[in-house]
């Protein structure tokens, strides 16, 4: 078995509000119907939340952060599952039932595994 | 001794193929077998040229390659860096070599993997001409003009994702095969075209990737005789292949097609890529897919004896049909091109501004303005058509003739 991040690229929404539910209902359901294969997940708070850290030279040099590092884009990280498959072909039949996948777009990586 | 040597580099490297293929499936790894086929290859190139061609060419190279293997992956382990069960290492020692049936498999493994939905288009064609055609990155730049570095990387990079992200090793189920054949089909096919006209001048390398795009062709359709598309594929290439004597005269020029001698056409391969074509028609339940089209216009061409006694009703058909089916300017223009042939030049000039702009259109709206007698804006567009291409455009010279050509009428109708 090998382990896949599934990264999900949508509009850059507040997935509290209100006119978000029906779709947040979807992507509910899509994590009930393969709860075998989603080992985790995460929805994340829209980009004007984001925080974006760097440390300045080398380790335990000053710390800059900047606000939202984005520019407005149509399609930001929204979420990520990550999913169990056998192969690529079995992950990506998983991610193409991501409610993104037909809204935004979801981008698959395979996960190192430590021996 | 320099030909010996060319047969038997020849020999390794079409049987380096299906060694390959299976040894992919027995390590799991397509760099390690590709590496082990090397090494197995550069044994053979030292030891046969001197001791000449053993009686079991591929029984040695398999014995070999394997061998190779498991040196690999004892050198590995050595360092530490890959740990590896020992079932590999058993089924490496074996002495037979694997039946025609076996191979048959691993070789369409081979051929799905390389062209597989999830890896682009480019890296789909440098990885079947590295590892179905045996090519060396050096060649594959040749063919495909890019850089040997750029090409190691993009087969480096293959590798890698076929590796990590753990891309299968098998043949797509029945049921699969339409939505994955396309990618295999269309990987040949930009094969022979690439190979057919090449953007600048001869090619560099010495390979002739319309053979090569003609065994691949030969190969898919040998191991899915009962696929209708990739039947087709072949039914295309040779009916194309069979022109390609009349394409180019002594000097190199190109020939269109009103002007190229049919005599120099290949009966032989006519004769078998019609049969083709209707083998693969009788086994299509749908639509006509765009290789039965195109071949079905190179087979329309074919069986006249010469240009004037083309049936362009049928070729118009045979467009109308492929625009319908899989749009393209390059087919839309040949439509356009059919539509004049009828004599209805008015329909096809208007057509031809709804089609975006290229060297090409340039080109034949040149020729289609000369047909109404527009002499000057002919060659206007024909200069446009040289200033648009490259320079050393297969075409340069028979539109540098026919600008002139265009320009003396232009002349003669003003006095």
């Amino acid at each position: 078995m090998a382990q896949y991040l599934a990264l999900t690229y949508t509009a850059d929404v507040d997935w509290w509000a209100p006119e978000q539910a029906d779709e947040l209902a979807e992507y509910r359901r899509f994590g009930v119907e393969f709860a075998e294969q989603v080992k985790a997940s995460a929805v994340l708070h829209p980009t004007s939340t984001a925080t974006v850290v760097r440390v300045e030279g080398a380790r335990g040099g000053p710390v800059v952060t900047t606000d939202g590092p984005y520019a407005e884009t149509k399609e930001a990280l929204t979420g990520y599952y990550l999913i169990e498959a056998e192969d690529l072909e079995e992950a990506v039949r998983v991610a193409a039932e991501i409610p993104a996948a037909w809204g935004g777009a979801v981008e698959v990586r395979p996960v190192i595994v430590a021996k | 001794m320099n030909e010996r040597y060319d047969a038997v580099a020849e020999t390794i490297r079409i049987e380096g193929t299906r060694i390959l293929a299976t040894l992919i499936r027995t390590v799991g790894n397509v760099q390690l077998a590709e590496d082990a086929v090397q090494e197995a290859a550069l044994a053979a190139l030292g030891a046969w040229p001197v001791t000449g061609v053993p009686p079991e060419p591929r029984a040695w190279l398999t014995v070999t390659a394997r061998r190779k293997a498991i040196d690999i992956i004892r050198r590995e382990q050595a360092r530490g860096t890959k740990e590896r069960d020992g079932a590999d290492l058993i089924e490496l020692t074996k002495r037979e070599v694997e039946t025609d049936d076996v191979v048959q498999d691993d070789l369409l493994r081979l051929i799905f993997t390389c062209c597989h939905p999830s890896l682009s288009p480019p890296t789909r064609v440098a990885l079947a001409l590295r590892t179905l055609c045996g090519l060396s990155p050096a060649q594959i730049a040749g063919v495909l003009l890019t850089t040997e570095v750029a090409t190691t990387k993009r087969l480096v990079r293959a590798r890698q994702k076929i590796a990590a992200a753990r891309i299968p090793y098998r043949v797509p189920a029945e049921a699969e095969l339409p939505e994955r054949l396309p990618a295999v089909c269309a990987v040949i096919h930009s094969l022979y075209t690439a190979g057919h006209a090449p953007a600048e001048g001869e090619a560099a390398y010495d390979v002739d990737l319309c053979a090569e795009a003609i065994r691949l062709a030969e190969l898919l359709h040998s191991l899915l005789p009962v696929q209708p598309t990739p039947t087709a594929v072949l039914a295309l290439l040779l009916l194309t292949e069979a022109r390609r004597p009349a394409r180019v005269d002594d000097s190199g020029e190109v020939v269109t097609l009103d002007l190229q001698d049919r005599s120099l056409w290949d009966q032989d391969l006519i004769g078998r890529g019609v049969a083709l074509l209707n083998e693969s028609l009788e086994r299509s339940a749908r639509q006509a897919d765009a290789y039965q089209l195109q071949a079905a216009i190179a087979a329309e061409h074919a069986r006249v004896p010469s240009y004037t006694a083309t049936d362009w009703r049928e070729i118009v058909r045979l467009y109308d049909l492929l625009v319908e089916v899989s749009p393209s300017p390059a087919a839309e223009l040949a439509r356009v091109v059919a539509i004049a042939e009828i004599g209805d030049v008015d329909r096809a000039l208007k057509l031809l501004d709804e089609i975006p702009p290229s060297s090409r259109r340039h080109a034949v709206r040149g020729e289609l303005l000369a047909r109404r007698s527009r002499y000057d804006e002919a060659a206007v567009e024909l200069q446009q058509a040289l200033d648009t291409a490259p320079p050393n455009h297969p075409e340069r010279f028979h539109r540098e003739r026919r600008r002139n050509h265009f320009r003396d009428l232009a002349d003669l109708t003003k006095t």
